[in-house]
């Protein structure tokens, strides 16, 4: 697992993303048998969320009026957070899934 | 003017669960693969009405939510029957069903405009109900093979998601 944070960093450092990313996380969301788990994270900026669908079902995490990323069905699928702040993101497709993302400066 | 679900409820639950208890008390695999296969195409079918008919956005995106988790889930009953070597086999709960969504097809197509929309998805409410209730009384605890026990539970989670989500479709619609 450290070896995959460090490649993150320097696919980090090589985009020039800057310094803030040479911490940057990877924070995993399990979606699973129709759920978000866990439904509530804390990230900072420039941290790398990670959904990994073990689903027969695609799915999303979508922010009302904000990004969007396709989940396919047995799939992985990532975003980097870029504001501080608390979004609430749900799955388009199955609106009862739901989920929480708490943004802090890095 | 809830009648119709509960009407579509009940001649459901008379033709399906009652044709269930009667015919077998408990169904074997292949019985439980096909009407569990049949339950989801009813399903599909009944969605891809509503979107040739519905012009309510939050409607038809509800019906093709249903196509592509059905559809999903089906292809899966499909690779595991093919795997475990199980031919579905027809059943007196499979036909009942069918002749049930037929009829209930039926009358949707003569609606229109907000009141198809209405009883599609009151229809949508009660016809999850009764299969999930399907499921967890008595084709989950009936089925015999581990890995179809398992795709029935997965169903099931899926179904209840559709439960909530037609439930909350038919709230708008008021």
């Amino acid at each position: 697992m450290r070896s995959r944070f460090h490649l993150i960093a320097i696919a980090g450092l090589l985009l020039g993303n800057g310094a803030g990313d040479v911490r940057a996380e990877t924070i995993r969301v399990t979606v699973e048998k129709m759920a978000f788990v866990p439904a509530q994270i804390q990230a900072r900026v420039g941290d790398t969320i990670e959904w990994i669908n073990k689903d027969i079902l695609v799915h999303t995490a979508t922010v009302k009026d904000g990004w969007e990323v396709l989940i396919p069905a047995k799939k992985t699928a990532s975003l980097v957070v870029r504001e501080v702040g608390q979004v609430d993101y749900y799955c388009r497709f199955h609106p009862n899934m739901k989920g929480r993302i708490s943004v802090t400066k890095p | 003017m809830n009648m119709r679900p509960m009407t579509a409820l009940a001649t459901l639950c008379l033709l399906g669960l009652a044709s269930l208890a009667q015919a077998a008390d408990k169904p074997t695999d292949p019985q439980i693969a096909h009407i569990a296969y049949t339950a989801g195409v009813i399903d599909v079918e009944n969605a891809k009405l509503a979107i040739s008919k519905s012009g309510n956005k939050a409607v038809v995106s509800f019906a093709e939510d249903m196509v592509r988790d059905h559809e999903a889930v089906n292809t899966q009953a499909l690779d595991l029957v093919k795997k475990l070597k199980v031919t579905p086999e027809d059943n007196d709960t499979s036909k009942a069903l069918s002749k049930a969504a037929e009829d209930e097809r039926a009358k949707l197509a003569k609606l229109d405009g907000a009141s198809f929309d209405k009883a599609y998805v009151d229809n949508e409410v009660a016809y999850h109900k009764q299969v999930n209730g399907a499921l967890e009384t008595l084709l989950i605890p009936s089925a015999s093979n581990p890995e179809l026990k398992a795709l029935l539970e997965t169903g099931l989670k899926i179904f209840q998601g559709h439960q909530q989500h037609a439930e909350h479709v038919a709230a708008s619609l008021k």
